[in-house]
C-alpha cells in the first residue's frame, strides 16, 4: 500500500509516469525549466522541460548556468523566480465595481476557474517560505481568499538538495536541505555510477493518489541512507552562513548604526531583493477605472518598502532615504518578522545575494552591524571603549 | 449634459510618437472622444476648435526662439498642462546639443545657415511653463496616458509609479540580464512604465523613461565599470532619450573624470 510515510525508489525512466499521475489528478504541472540563461518557473508538460543536465553557479551579484555530466533533472539550486508568483501573483484584479444606477455598486470577483497547481521540484527553504507566506496571507483573521483557494488545492512535490549554493545559508536558517514536513510528496534523486533512480517519500493521500500508477519498489535501508548522504552533503556545501544568535535584539539596539549609512550608498533601491524574496509579500492596490468612471477594477500588485511611494503618507514619504528603507527591510525581515508573524522572514536561500545587481549580501550586512554591535557594546563587566 | 471638456494637443520638438499613441488607442479612442472634446489636434484633424482649453498634452522639446514664445501661448490657453515624452519632460535625444556647439553643427549640416533660427540647447517644458504632470517615456506608454487623462478628468492624481524598471522585471518573471549576463543596463535607475520590455528580449534597459525617483547612479555607475565599461562608454550610456533629466546629466557628467 502507498501510504503516508511509506518510501519507495522508481527510475528515472518512469519519471514520465510520475508526471502523467499528475496530470490525471487535474494538476496543472509547474516546475523548473530552462528559459534565457536561468533555471525559472514555469509549465511542465513532459519531462523534455525540466533543466535536464543543467546547473547553476551563484555569488553575491552574478548567475551563471552551467552544463553537469550526470544528466540530472533536479541539480540546481533555486533561480530567480519563486513559488510565491503562483499563490500570490505579481498582478491580481481583486474585483470589479460598476455603479448599478442608483446610490450602490454591483461587485464581480474574478473568475475562479483555475486548475489546482502541482508543485514540481520545491526545495526545503521554499516550503519554509510558502509556509510563511501562508501565514502572512490566511493565518490572519481576514484570510486573502484568492490566496486560500489557491493554497488549498495545491500539490507539494517536493526535491531535496543535493548540493547547495553559492549564496545558500538554509542551514544558518533551520529550514533545510532536508524536507521534513509540508509536503505531499517529497523526492530525492539518486545517482551513483550506473544508477539514476528517485527516492520518493509520501507525505499525504493526495501524494500516494498520484503514484498509483509509477512502477516502483519499496525503498531499502540502503536507499534511505543514499538519499540521506546527498543531503547531508548539501548542508555541508552552504555557501552562505548566518548567525542568527540574538539577532533580532541586535538589529533592533542599532537603529542608528553606521552600517544602514555604508549600505545605502550602495543600495540601488531597485526592488530586485524583495521580488525575487520569497516571504516577501508587499504589494499596494490601485484602482483602474474606465474614463466615465462608471466601472473601476481593483488590482493588487507586488510592491516593495525600497521604493519611496511605498511609505507614502499625505504629503511625503516616511522613508525618504535609502538607508532608511534597507533599515526597514532587514529589520522587519530578520527581527520583527517575529514580533508579527512568529518566525524570521528569512529562509536562506540567498535569491536576494544574487539577484541583487551589485550583490550585496544581508550575511555580511549582519555580520557588519554586529561588528558595530561589539564595539558599541562592551562585553558586561569589561570597561567601555 | 454638461460640456465635454476641451483637449488639445501640441507639438513641439519631437518625432510625434507620442501624441500617436492617443491615436494608438484604437479600443478607447472613441470612449475618449466621447468623454472628452478632442478640440486640437492636428495629427488627428485640421479641424481646430479655438481654445481656452481644459487640458492640454504637450510633445516636444523647446530647441527655438518661436517655439520658447509659443509655449507661453500654450501655457495661457490651458487650464491644465501635461507634457507628454522623453522631449517635453527631459528635452529629449536632441538634448545632446546641449553637450556640443550648435554653431557648428549648424556650419557643418545647412548649405545656408543663416536660414537656420535655434537656440543652442534643447530644454524641457518645465524649463519654460509650469507644468502640472509629466509623463516619462520614449515612447510613451498608452495605458499610462489613459489614466493621466482619466484622472483630470475626474480631479484626481494620476497612478504613475515612478520606482526602478526592475520591478515590472520581476514583475513579468524577466531574467535579470545584469545578473544572469553581465549586460549593461539602465534598468535600476530608470523608471518603470514600459513594461521591461528591453530585457525580457535580453537586452539591458536604455532609460527611455528617464531616472527613477530615487535613482543611485554613483553607484550603478560604479557597477558598469565593474562590467567592463569605459568611462565614456558610461557616459554614453546615461546620454541618450533622457541626456537633459538633471539625475542623468549629472551621471554622465560624473562618469568620465575632469578633464577626460
Amino acid at each position: 500500500m502507498i501510504e503516508p510515510g511509506s518510501s519507495w525508489v522508481f527510475p528515472r525512466a518512469e519519471f514520465p509516469s510520475l508526471l502523467a499521475g499528475l496530470e490525471r489528478a487535474g494538476y496543472r504541472v509547474v516546475g523548473p525549466t530552462v528559459r534565457d540563461g536561468a533555471i525559472v518557473y514555469g509549465t511542465i508538460r513532459s519531462v523534455g522541460d525540466l533543466p535536464e543536465g543543467w546547473t547553476d553557479r551563484q555569488e553575491a551579484g552574478t548567475y551563471r548556468l552551467a552544463k553537469r555530466d550526470d544528466g540530472a533533472l533536479f541539480g540546481y539550486n533555486v533561480g530567480p523566480h519563486s513559488w510565491k508568483k503562483y499563490l500570490f501573483p505579481p498582478r491580481e484584479q481583486l474585483f470589479t465595481l460598476r455603479r448599478d444606477g442608483s446610490a450602490s455598486f454591483e461587485v464581480t470577483p474574478p473568475p475562479d476557474d483555475e486548475p489546482p497547481l502541482a508543485f514540481l521540484g520545491i526545495r526545503a527553504c521554499e516550503i519554509a517560505a510558502m509556509r510563511i507566506q501562508d501565514r502572512v496571507f490566511v493565518g490572519g483573521g481576514t484570510p486573502d481568499a484568492g490566496y486560500a483557494r489557491r493554497a488549498r488545492s495545491r500539490l507539494v512535490v517536493a526535491v531535496q538538495c543535493g548540493q547547495a549554493g553559492g549564496t545558500c545559508f538554509c542551514v544558518s536558517m533551520g529550514t533545510g536541505p532536508a524536507v521534513r514536513a509540508g509536503y505531499d510528496l517529497s523526492l530525492t534523486e539518486l545517482i551513483e555510477p550506473g544508477r539514476h533512480d528517485f527516492l520518493v517519500q509520501v507525505g499525504t493521500p493526495e501524494g500516494a493518489g498520484v503514484l498509483a500508477d509509477v512502477p516502483m519498489r519499496p525503498a531499502t535501508p540502503a536507499d534511505l541512507s543514499a538519499g540521506e548522504a546527498r543531503v547531508a552533503r548539501a548542508a555541508q556545501s552552504m555557501g552562505r552562513t548566518m548567525d542568527t544568535t540574538g539577532v533580532h535584539e541586535v538589529l533592533l539596539r542599532n537603529l542608528e548604526s553606521p552600517v544602514w549609512e555604508d549600505v545605502g550608498r550602495r543600495c540601488l533601491a531597485c526592488t530586485n531583493c524583495t521580488l525575487a524574496c520569497p516571504t516577501c509579500f508587499c504589494h499596494s492596490t490601485e484602482e483602474v477605472p474606465d474614463l466615465s468612471a462608471e466601472r473601476v477594477e481593483r488590482w493588487r500588485r507586488w510592491d516593495s518598502c525600497f521604493n519611496l511611494s511605498f511609505s507614502e503618507l499625505h504629503n511625503g514619504s516616511v522613508r525618504a532615504t535609502v538607508p532608511a528603507r534597507y533599515r526597514q527591510w532587514l529589520t522587519h525581515k530578520l527581527a520583527t518578522w517575529f514580533d508579527q508573524f512568529g518566525s524570521s522572514g528569512c529562509v536562506g536561500c540567498g535569491r536576494c545575494v544574487t539577484w541583487c545587481p551589485v550583490g550585496i549580501d544581508l550575511t555580511a550586512e549582519v555580520r557588519a552591524i554586529r561588528a558595530a554591535d561589539a564595539r558599541a557594546v562592551p562585553p558586561e563587566g569589561g570597561p567601555a571603549p | 449634459m454638461a460640456a465635454r471638456p476641451r483637449l488639445a494637443v501640441w507639438k513641439f520638438a519631437s518625432c510625434d510618437g507620442c501624441q500617436l499613441s492617443l491615436l494608438d488607442c484604437e479600443d478607447e479612442l472613441l470612449q475618449v472622444a466621447g468623454e472628452i472634446e478632442i478640440a486640437n489636434f492636428r495629427e488627428a484633424s485640421s479641424a481646430v476648435v479655438d481654445g481656452p482649453y481644459d487640458l492640454s498634452l504637450v510633445e516636444g522639446s523647446v530647441t527655438t526662439p518661436e517655439d520658447a514664445r509659443r509655449i507661453q501661448e500654450v501655457r495661457a490657453q490651458s487650464r491644465r498642462l501635461v507634457t507628454i515624452g522623453a522631449c517635453a519632460t527631459a528635452g529629449g535625444i536632441q538634448a545632446l546639443r546641449n553637450f556640443g556647439d550648435v554653431e557648428e553643427f549648424r556650419r557643418a549640416v545647412y548649405a545656408r545657415p543663416e536660414f537656420i533660427a535655434t537656440l543652442a540647447t534643447s530644454t524641457a517644458i518645465r524649463d519654460h511653463v509650469p507644468v502640472d504632470f509629466e509623463l516619462r517615456g520614449c515612447p510613451i506608454n498608452k495605458a499610462q496616458l489613459l489614466e493621466v487623462i482619466s484622472a483630470y478628468l475626474h480631479h484626481r492624481r494620476p497612478t504613475v509609479p515612478t520606482g526602478s524598471v526592475c520591478a515590472e522585471c520581476k514583475r513579468r518573471g524577466a531574467v535579470c540580464v545584469v545578473v544572469a549576463h553581465g549586460a549593461p543596463c539602465l534598468g535600476p535607475v530608470t523608471q518603470s512604465g514600459c513594461g521591461a520590455i528591453c530585457p525580457a528580449y535580453r537586452r539591458g534597459c536604455y532609460g527611455c523613461y528617464g531616472p527613477q525617483d530615487t535613482p543611485n547612479t554613483a553607484a550603478w555607475t560604479a557597477h558598469l565599470e565593474t562590467l567592463g565599461l569605459a568611462p565614456d562608454a558610461i557616459r554614453r550610456v546615461y546620454r541618450t532619450f533622457n541626456a537633459g533629466a538633471p539625475a542623468f546629466r549629472a551621471a554622465g557628467d560624473a562618469a568620465v573624470p575632469e578633464g577626460g
